[in-house]
């Protein structure tokens, strides 16, 4: 029977889509697991093209044709440097999706509820499925499509403004309507009490006002988080897309949606708790937007910053035995990757113990640097995590912190006032000598003054960093 | 004011205390200069050099000791010289005032003031006074040189036509300024250096000179180097062993030794043991610079070289800065004159002791008829004291081992909390939903658990791509439009057709990402 193989493709299709995401815990096992992934998709589709939804299954294939060449070029055009506002732009279609199959299925069922027994035989085949259930069922399918609908609706709006603020396109500060918190709140509420009015009812009314007020909810959420919580942000919005499909599998009765989707959805839940940790942060107060207030007066910042040229950078380079580089996501903007690569080379050519610390929240994605840097064919073994290289900034001669800011702020490790406080940070300042490649001498995302940019041992070498690093580079000999 | 140098009367002292570069400096600051016939002649200054200088010669000691109102000396005084010293006169000296009570007590006495050089602070602004360094770096230097006349070897390494020579091997103890004077000099002529010091803090000095640091396999909470005034402390019994051991180990394949291990106020520490002589090479050279103070080698003789059984030449010379009395005496000279403008703030020849000064107080040991030695502590700090790191407590096997039994009771404890509460729930869902549900109900739960299993270990530069694929994979919602596309109004094909279509979009656009992102890592 169809269903049979349908079946047995979905848990060959699950069994391939866990081995791919448990082949990244590796560089070399992970370019075999995309392959687990692809391969999986293509069977669920496949299967699914034979079997139960045989409808149209031609025009069907022409959209899936059409949308994947739009998403060829979108892949292949993409900056290293945009990743992070096509994975939120990706994210906005799926939750957009899944408020279309919610809605779809909540058409569906309320047409078929209308039919009389005997005219339920020539219905397709999700319409047949539904007409089977049983009263308990329909309602709990009515809660299922509900959530559906809304984590998806959450999940279009969040990755819509996510989306604007890291390309740009939306101020990046933390913005709230008047009422803050209670809008969301009360927009919260509102989706409650339409799911009850849902559930007795079934109208389409209630519904359409849960979309509108989950449509709110994303986008006021978003909107009140800064532009460096962004990681957490975006693995957030992985996460919720992720439930999504699994609340829509639930309401379709399909296995393998509920399965990639809580796979999905984990996936983001732990990489969310990731960031956070490594932020010292909790979720909740990520989610509900921007820094906290300190606590106290902050710690006034003495002296002032020092500024060098590159000739300076470069001398002090020439004689340094072990330098490490912090990147940020001001590398990012000014795609200095490749500067910075190069600089690399010519450093290790020389015999001189180079590498990178990267800060699990560097960047506006979680693992941003790792990716430019890999792009701009570092090795990925000198470049280390935070926990990994922090014990050795004392023995290293040159640390250059370029384009980040609140990761190798001290006042995380001496200003208990300060509101990043206890959050882990490079401690760079520990190095004999710190550069610090920066456009100019505001604050970083957050808005914190910087201790490091005042101490003794530290050098500002003002300027964009792809155009500080050109002219570094050829003094390197 | 008139500054006078007297004739060393040490024998053998090659020194003075005045050149004729010196003296002009002094008249610009307002002084007069008066010297000793001869008392620059083993120093190789003349007295028609003194004269064209514009200083006054006179001819005996005596007369020079009533002419001058600050005497300027190398040499501790004799006891005649001290006699000569009257009321109101200045001496300025080395003075070894730990052990010279009685010329401190005959100079308070006489109402002389006498200003000891080897007193003068070690701290940055006292630098250019400070003649034990200058004595020590030219002592470090000759010890080499004197190594290298006694050895019959070359120093740097050699492939000749004639055969091969292996470089010297030498072997600095005690980084101290004339040790480090000491790697210099060997490096420069080729040798192979290792040096060994007390404070590992100099380490970075030794391999800045072009020496390899000898490190011993033992930790202990060294004393801080600081705190002494950069000098070397007594070091425990424990250390002395693991140092004489690694000693013993380097001894066979050394050629030089150049021992300059002192503890100020104290006997030399015997470093270099008679068993390590006996294992040395013969032809092998000891220089112990702490001869004067007993030695580091027990076998040294203080002033006199000589050859053990083995054919090991141990030099016990005391007078190496002597030995260069010309460079010795203008570096001494430049010393004396820096303390002298110190004394002369104003630069118009009159002499004001301040003894509210760090630098004068500390090197002043009488004045106004009082000893006034030893002096307090300089305000200054001559160097800044490292912070002390506090090491995290090293834990017993039997506490380490509690701590593991309580962190595992712990984690049973809340892997077993965690469970059954999610089999409670479960079951709780499971009395009210229908079967059907609960079937789809495990599969989530257990896609759950396996994600979180599975996502744990994902590398963390990996994130990225991790995001990327599970936006692609997440785009699984396709099945659900698929499904729905077939069945139903127009309405029903209209959306199920979009939701296709951005899934389309994001399926591919997902795994293409990735896999580009994946193709850029590799190794080095």
């Amino acid at each position: 029977m169809e269903f049979g193989f349908t079946t047995a493709a979905y848990v060959v299709a699950a069994v391939l889509f866990i081995l791919s995401l448990g082949g990244l815990s590796g560089q070399e096992s992970a370019k075999r697991a995309v392959w687990y992934g692809i391969v999986g998709m293509a069977l669920a589709v496949a299967a699914t093209l034979i079997g139960p939804g045989s409808g149209y299954w031609l025009f069907s294939v022409v959209l899936i044709g059409l949308g994947g060449m739009i998403g060829y070029q979108l892949a292949t055009r993409v900056q290293m440097t945009q990743m992070p506002e096509l994975v939120a732009a990706m994210h906005s279609l799926v939750g957009l999706a899944a408020v279309f199959v919610g809605f779809i299925a909540h058409f569906e069922l309320n047409r078929v509820l209308g039919l009389s027994g005997d005219e339920t035989k020539d219905l397709g085949t999700f319409a047949a499925l539904l007409a089977k259930k049983s009263g308990v069922e329909i309602s709990i399918l009515r809660v299922e499509l509900f959530l559906g609908i809304f984590i998806g609706a959450v999940t279009f709006t969040g990755s819509v403004i996510a989306y604007g603020k890291l390309a740009g396109k939306v101020s990046s500060s933390a913005e709230k309507l008047p009422g803050g918190h209670m809008l969301n709140a009360g927009a919260a509420a509102l989706s409650l009490l339409c799911l009850i009015w849902y559930f007795n009812t079934g109208g389409f009314f209630p519904l359409f006002l849960m979309t509108l007020a989950a449509l709110f909810i994303g986008y006021h959420l978003i909107m009140g988080i800064g532009g460096a919580d962004m990681p957490v942000v975006v693995s957030m919005l992985n996460s919720y897309s992720g439930w999504a499909a699994a609340a829509i599998g639930f309401s379709l009765g399909n296995d393998l949606l509920i399965v990639v989707g809580a796979l999905v959805g984990s996936s983001g839940a732990i990489l969310s708790y990731i960031m956070c940790k490594a932020m010292n942060r909790s979720f909740v107060s990520v989610i509900l937007g921007g820094f906290g207030g300190p606590a106290g007066e902050q710690m006034a910042v003495e002296g002032e910053q020092v500024a060098i040229d590159a000739d300076g950078v470069a001398t002090a380079l020439n004689e340094a035995d072990s330098v490490i580089i912090i990147p940020g996501y001001g590398m990012a903007v000014a795609q200095a990757q490749q500067n910075v690569a190069e600089l690399v080379r010519k450093l290790r050519a020389k015999g001189k113990n180079v590498r990178f610390a990267i800060h699990p929240v560097a960047g506006r994605l979680p693992g941003h640097m790792n990716v430019l840097l890999a792009e701009a064919k570092v090795p990925y073994d000198i470049v280390m995590e935070m926990d990994e290289i922090n014990e050795d900034f004392p023995d290293t001669d040159v640390a250059i912190v370029i384009g980040s800011n609140d990761i190798v702020n001290p006042a995380a490790q001496d200003d208990p006032n300060s509101p990043i406080a206890g959050m882990p940070v490079l401690e760079c300042w520990k190095a004999k000598q710190v550069f610090v490649s920066k456009r100019g001498q505001g604050t970083g995302y957050s808005g914190i003054e910087n201790p490091l940019f005042f101490k003794d041992n530290t050098r500002m070498f003002y300027g964009d960093a792809k155009a500080s690093l050109d002219t570094l580079l050829p003094k390197i000999d | 004011m008139k500054i006078g140098a007297p004739k060393e009367t040490f024998a053998g002292e090659n020194r003075v205390a005045m050149t004729p570069e010196s003296a002009v400096l002094l008249q610009k600051l307002g002084h007069e200069c008066v010297i000793e016939s001869k008392a620059g002649a083993a120093a190789g200054f003349s007295d028609k050099a003194y004269k064209d200088a514009g200083v006054e010669v006179v001819k005996s000691a005596a007369a020079l000791w009533k002419a001058a109102d600050i005497v300027v000396k190398v040499r501790q005084p004799t006891t005649t010289e001290q006699k000569k010293l009257a009321a109101g006169q200045t001496l300025i000296s080395f003075f070894n005032p730990a052990a010279n009570e009685k010329g401190m007590k005959a100079a308070a006495d006489a109402g002389a003031t006498v200003i000891a050089m080897e007193m003068v602070p070690r701290i940055s602004r006292a630098q250019k006074m400070d003649a034990l360094s200058s004595m020590a770096n030219i002592a470090g230097y000759r010890a080499v040189i004197e190594a290298g006349n006694n050895f019959g070897r070359f120093f740097t390494g050699q492939v000749t036509a004639a055969g091969k020579v292996p470089p010297a091997k030498v072997l600095v103890v005690g980084a101290g300024v004339a040790g480090l004077a000491a790697i210099g000099t060997a490096t420069s002529l080729g040798a192979i250096t290792y040096a060994f010091d007390v404070r590992p803090e100099v380490a970075e000095q030794v391999e800045s000179m072009g020496a390899e640091f000898v490190f011993l396999d033992f930790e202990e909470e060294q004393a801080d180097g600081s705190a002494s005034g950069g000098y070397a402390a007594v070091s425990s019994p424990e250390f002395r062993e693991a140092q004489l051991a690694k000693f013993r180990e380097l001894a066979p394949e050394v050629d030089i030794v150049i021992t300059t291990a002192l503890i100020p106020n104290r006997e030399a520490p015997e470093l270099w043991t008679e068993d390590m002589v006996k294992a040395m090479k013969p032809g092998s050279v000891i220089v112990d610079l702490a001869a004067e103070k007993g030695g580091n080698c027990k076998l040294t003789i203080m002033d006199e070289k000589i050859v053990t059984d083995n054919g090991v030449t141990i030099i016990g010379y005391t007078d190496f800065p002597s030995r260069m009395g010309a460079q010795a005496s203008s570096l001494y000279a430049n010393n004396i004159r820096h303390m002298i403008a110190d004394l002369t703030p104003e630069k118009d020849g009159v002499i004001v002791h301040d003894m509210e000064d760090d630098v004068i107080r500390g090197a002043t040991v009488t004045h106004d008829k009082k000893v006034t030695w030893p002096p307090p502590p300089p305000k200054v700090a001559a160097i800044a004291a490292a912070p002390k790191k506090e090491k995290p407590k090293e834990l017993t096997a039997d506490e380490k081992r509690a701590a593991e039994a309580a962190a595992f009771k712990q984690e049973t404890k809340t892997q077993v909390t965690l469970i059954a509460a999610g089999a409670a729930l479960l079951l709780a869902v499971g009395l009210v939903a229908p079967a059907s549900f609960m079937q789809h109900f495990i599969v989530f739960v257990l896609a759950v658990f396996v994600g979180f299993q599975v996502i744990w270990n994902v590398a963390h530069s990996l994130h990225t791509p991790l995001m990327a694929v599970t936006n692609a994979i997440s785009s699984i919602i396709i099945l659900g439009a698929l499904t729905q596309i077939g069945s139903g109004s127009f309405l029903v094909v209209l959306l199920a057709a979009a939701s296709v279509f951005m899934t389309g979009i994001n399926i591919f656009g997902g795994f293409l990402v990735t896999r580009r992102m994946l193709a850029m890592f590799q190794k080095s």
